[in-house]
């Protein structure tokens, strides 16, 4: 059996009467493409803000890598990746610096920040608008740095909170092809989408309802179990 | 230590690229400077004055036209009727009524000690006050000249009489800008950098940078200092813009030692930036952070001491002055600007400052939540 990356039990997450998130339970593998999906509302966001030490669970356990979420946050923060729903990196500050001061919060060098630097704006062929400001990046490229930017420190797994909403199919499509690279790395990408299709590149997936996990196993397996050909009527059917 | 660095690189960088802040630091304080020093003044300059002369003697024309000699005075209305003059108050076209009885003279000759009577408007209480001090001198000053001119008698030695002279030490011209000018310096150094640090953290909330700040290793006293230390920057070149101006503009007296005028402002400014960020981690929204900060601007402007004394406050609003940060800026100002005054003279201002820098920034890093 493969090392577990996340293994979360019984996590629950209540506002005053509201229960966000009420006590689910997975696991995600090494090296896997965890997809967690669900409608608006039902506890997606909550659930990962939670393993990314943002929120404090009301109760249950959640271990990521190895490490519980309620003592060790820092020492998770160390090798977790995280990119919000909201772009959140400076627009303010151009493309270089972005990175340059996230690798530098992460703590890396000098030498780390220049050659991570290098490779990102290579990979992501952003070596011409390096010195511009983020804020005059179209959506899509602004999308592909926020994930580098999430990756500058070489996290063993990294949270994508609908990384692709709002950008046009061909981004959506290098962005996936990025997430595949990453995974094939190594790296264990824990992602929430409401794209259908892009829930059928995801190795396993989660179907949130109501706060709690409506179905959960590969993409064939649910459209088996529901008996339907496309990801879009397993959805349907869970959340009505 | 290196995270913090590139903490305040990031925070310089952004300062310097946003067009609102430069001019921030540098027109609004010297248009401010200029406007306030001259315009918020306590000084009474002009007193209208009515005289009711109900006895027409050579005295109450001598006392008629020795207070109107005195610029401070304007005389809008010399009459013989008392209700003529009570109108003229009524309607706000007099600050004082003077009146000189009938038979003023002649009782006054008789040793009989006739009164005047001073009407003063007190809507104004400053104006009143001190209207009605320098009336009373300059009446006394003329019941000297008139009894020396009658009583020639004692030949034998003089009886010596007291004269006060005094003298108006660390502003002998009593120069109002004088005063004001380093007090509204202070004040603008700390609201602005108030204002700065406390909107600077919320509007990292808003735009959800905060939160990929919250899911790094980085430790709550990092991410505080990493504020502190732009916006203490700021609040120096604020404050170095701001005494070049009113040394230009004004001449203001630099006697004591500029370099523990900075010092100090150093540790205010940390204690002030510490408010600043203690109420932006209170705050979800800038518009909630301008408000809470708005009010406690509002009570640090009115009990600093720039616009009332402190020693003039009851009891108990003195005492709510000792955690005021703007209170012991304005002191130390004065104190290192006008008086030369040294670090001793301003120990329990800086004891004050420090204890207030540490609970202030104590609450911020503890108030600062990385989780939710």
């Amino acid at each position: 059996m493969s090392e577990l990356v996340i293994d979360v039990n019984n996590l629950t997450k209540k506002f005053n009467d509201f229960t966000a998130v009420d006590s689910i339970s997975f696991y995600v593998k090494k090296g896997e493409i965890f997809g967690f999906l669900g409608a608006n509302g039902a506890g997606k966001t909550t659930a990962m803000r939670m393993l990314t030490g943002l929120s404090k669970p009301t109760s249950g356990q959640a271990l990521v890598l190895g490490l519980d979420v309620n003592s060790s946050a820092d020492r998770i923060k160390k090798g977790i990746g995280y990119m919000s729903q909201k772009f959140s990196l400076y627009n303010d500050l151009t493309v270089k610096e972005n990175i340059r001061f996230y690798g530098g919060i992460y703590g890396l060098s000098r030498a780390q920040i220049k050659s991570k630097t290098e490779e990102i704006l290579e990979e992501l062929s952003l070596k011409d608008v390096a010195k511009k400001l983020v804020s005059e990046l179209p959506l899509g490229w602004k999308q592909r740095l926020s994930f580098a930017v999430a990756m500058v420190h070489d996290p063993a797994v990294v949270f994508l909170d609908e990384p692709t909403g709002g950008v046009d199919p061909h981004v959506r499509r290098q962005f996936w092809e990025t997430i595949y690279e990453q995974a094939s790395r190594g790296k264990t990408i824990f992602v929430t989408t409401h794209y259908m299709d892009e829930a059928e590149y995801c190795d396993r997936l989660s179907i949130m309802v109501d706060g709690k996990i409506g179905a959960m196993g590969t993409p064939g397996e649910l459209k088996e179990h529901y008996s339907t050909d496309t990801m879009d009527d397993v959805f349907l059917k869970l959340v009505r | 230590m290196k995270i913090i660095g590139y903490l305040i690189q990031k925070e310089f960088i952004q300062i310097l690229r946003n067009k609102a802040i430069l001019p921030m630091m540098t027109i609004l304080p010297i248009i401010q400077l200029i406007v306030l020093s001259n315009a918020a003044s306590n000084e009474v300059k002009n007193i209208n004055l009515v005289i009711v002369d109900q006895d027409f003697s050579e005295y109450s024309r001598l006392l008629t036209s020795k207070v109107n000699s005195n610029e401070r005075f304007t005389l809008k209305l010399a009459t013989n009727n008392q209700n003529e003059a009570m109108e003229a108050i009524q309607a706000n076209e007099a600050d004082i009524i003077l009146t000189i009885p009938a038979k003023f003279e002649r009782d006054f000759l008789k040793a009989q000690s006739p009164a005047l009577q001073i009407l003063v408007n007190a809507i104004n209480g400053q104006q009143a006050t001190v209207g009605a001090g320098y009336l009373t001198n300059i009446i006394g000053s003329f019941n000297q000249d008139i009894s020396s001119e009658i009583i020639r008698i004692p030949e034998g030695p003089r009886i010596g009489s007291i004269s006060l002279e005094s003298r108006n030490w660390y502003n002998p011209e009593i120069e109002y800008s004088h005063f004001m000018a380093p007090g509204i310096l202070a004040e603008l150094t700390a609201l602005l950098t108030i204002v700065l640090s406390a909107m600077n953290v919320v509007r990292e909330r808003e735009l959800g940078t905060i939160e990929q700040i919250n899911v790094t290793p980085i430790q709550k006293w990092q991410f505080i200092l990493g504020k502190l230390v732009p916006f203490l920057c700021v609040g120096l070149v604020l404050l170095t813009v701001g005494l070049i101006a009113s040394k230009l503009i004004f001449d203001i007296p630099m006697l004591g030692n500029l370099g523990i005028l900075f010092g100090y402002a150093v540790i205010n400014l940390i204690a002030v930036l510490g408010l600043g960020l203690l109420i932006s981690n209170f705050a979800d929204t800038q518009q909630q952070a301008i408000f809470v900060a708005f009010f406690f601007i509002l009570i640090f402007v009115l009990m600093c001491g720039l616009f009332t004394p402190i020693d003039s406050m009851p009891k108990w609003a003195q005492i709510l002055t000792i955690p005021n940060p703007l209170a012991h800026f304005i002191s130390v100002s004065r104190k290192v600007l006008m008086k030369g005054g040294g670090l001793l003279d301003i120990r329990k201002e800086i004891i004050y400052t420090i204890f207030l820098a540490i609970i202030f920034n104590s609450l911020a890093i503890w108030s600062y939540k990385k989780q939710s």
